[in-house]
């Protein structure tokens, strides 16, 4: 039960996130102000700003994704454990 | 019966150590390797560079005392005298201070060949303050010694023990090295900076009072199974 | 509990989803611009990763004195979680300091000791895994080793000067940064008490089969 919630959720997770993630920021592109511009530098920092967003947001789903592999394999175990316990006790 | 059995424990080792040598020849020479190593990568154009003796020097006490806390518990575990020992109706905290002991006096005797052969090869001004030299290296070593008795002591019966000891000791002693390094850093400039290098001892000795204190109290639930 | 986790984790989706929208509505920060705002997911993950070696130390300390079962899940699932916020400090930390301050690394007093503290975490979870019998009383005895170090680690390396911005910075943040902050720090609050949960749910599960193993063979 537990497994099938963690993957409904890793999956929506999955694609809604970026969806919403990813629209344009609406101040952005707006005015800035004179005194706001950042120094100017040979880097575009945008590509860094995603780059760690987008990285926590794989971690989080890879670690999710790893205990629901664990998860599925200890209730298979389980499952198999019960179904030898039944047919001895027949 | 707390430091006679500490005590009994160190004579055995230094009684079994002197008979066959066989520890303490191969780690000094593994320093000697070491620093040996380090010098391909810390000399420029035939000069060493500035204060990387110090680095090579507690570099060379780290590695080798790794490899001497394995060897000496590997000793244990091959001869299944660990288990007897734990068995002895002795407090097994004063157990744990005799091995610690013996992998100080080990060292100790390392470090009498090392530093002297550090400062001969890089050259460097070790020697302006024997007595601070000699305390800071006193205390880096029993602290490093501490954590790493405890480490070994526990990784004895685990099958990957000999890549597991410096995995998990290297992080937990970077404090210890830093004191170490910095202090001799301290130690090798040109007016000496005493008052860095006794900083650096009380740091050093902060530590190693609270590793020893922590490292007996958690010897004992460790080797219950 | 287990029904709550559900729509918590749906809840932490979202508000994850949606932080870039708060973050981007933040107000700019003068001197590092658009990259500063790496900090609202930095900071906060930096923060989680100290809590949750907190909490593997005291776990570890409880199950190697009281001998507490439950305390040993607690710990190794907070050690996990310690390794996977501690990656997520040190890959978005380098990303922003490669614009702010032109490096990707500097070794300095909190950047070492995030580093040292991620590989002990690390180091724990090879113990467990590789450690042979005993590993769960060795795994107790070095977070409860680290936990200990922590003073001196943080106190050896702070004396040399360090770059990285003060812890100061939290408390005095502008308006209209502390709202996204403190978003930012919400979800991934949330996103480990989520994620702690079902790791402890894994382990006791594991005993759970373990004791039906042990049971058959009886």
């Amino acid at each position: 039960m537990m497994r099938r919630l963690l993957l409904v959720v890793w999956l929506l997770a999955g694609a809604v996130a970026p969806v919403l993630a990813f629209q344009p920021p609406a101040a952005q592109s707006e005015y800035v102000p004179v005194k706001d511009l950042p120094p100017v530098d040979q880097l575009p920092a945008a590509p860094l700003l995603v780059a760690a967003y987008s990285f926590i947001w794989l971690a989080a789903m890879f670690y999710l994704w790893t205990i629901w592999r664990r998860l599925g394999k200890v209730e298979a175990e389980m499952r198999a454990l019960e179904q030898r316990r039944s047919h001895s006790n027949r | 019966m707390f430091v006679r059995t500490a005590l009994l424990v160190l004579r055995k080792d230094f009684a079994i150590e002197v008979k066959s040598r066989e520890i303490l020849y191969t780690t000094l020479l593994f320093a000697l390797s070491c620093v040996l190593v380090f010098s391909i990568a810390f000399v420029k154009e035939g000069e060493p560079l500035e204060d990387a003796a110090a680095g090579i020097l507690w570099i060379a006490i780290e590695f080798a005392g790794t490899l001497a806390l394995g060897r000496t518990f590997e000793r244990e575990r091959y001869g299944e005298t660990l288990r007897a020992l734990l068995l002895a109706p002795a407090p097994r905290a004063a157990i744990y201070v005799g091995k610690m002991l013996g992998i100080v006096v080990l060292l100790t005797v390392c470090e009498l060949l090392l530093v002297p052969l550090v400062a001969l090869l890089f050259r460097s001004r070790l020697f302006e303050e024997p007595v601070l030299l000699v305390v800071l290296l006193l205390t880096g070593t029993i602290g490093f010694a501490v954590v790493g008795s405890l480490f070994a002591a526990m990784l004895v019966r685990a099958r990957t023990r000999d890549v597991m000891l410096p995995i998990l000791l290297y992080p937990m002693t970077v404090p210890l090295m830093i004191g170490g390094v910095r202090g001799t850093v301290a130690l090798t400039q040109t007016p000496v900076d005493q008052a860095s290098a006794v900083m650096w001892i009380v740091l050093l000795l902060c530590m190693d009072a609270v590793f020893l204190v922590l490292a007996l109290w958690t010897f004992e639930p460790l080797m219950t199974e | 509990m287990k029904k709550a986790f559900l729509p918590l984790l749906l809840l932490a989706a979202a508000m994850f989803a949606y932080a870039p929208v708060v973050i981007a509505h933040a107000d700019y920060e003068s001197t590092m611009g658009l990259v500063q705002k790496v900090m609202y997911f930095h900071a906060p993950s930096g923060m989680v990763m100290l809590m949750s070696a907190v909490v593997c130390g005291v776990a570890s300390a409880l199950y190697l004195w009281k001998k507490d079962p439950a305390a040993d899940r607690v710990a190794i699932a907070a050690a996990e979680l310690t390794a996977l916020f501690g990656l997520i400090v040190l890959v978005t930390g380098p990303l922003w300091a490669r614009k702010a301050w032109g490096v990707w690394w500097v070794w300095e007093a909190r950047l070492t000791m995030s580093f040292v503290g991620w590989l002990i975490a690390v180091g724990y979870l090879f113990v467990r895994k590789y450690g042979g019998p005993g590993s769960d009383k060795l795994g107790a005895a070095l977070a409860v080793f680290c936990t200990a170090n922590v003073p001196f680690l943080y106190c050896s390396f702070n004396i040399w000067r360090t770059m990285h911005p003060m812890t100061t910075v939290v408390p005095t943040l502008q308006p209209g940064m502390r709202g996204a902050f403190w978003f930012s720090a919400l979800t991934l609050f949330l996103l480990y008490g989520l994620l702690l949960t079902a790791r402890i749910h894994l382990e006791r599960q594991r005993t759970a089969l373990d004791q039906l193993y042990l049971a058959e063979e009886d």
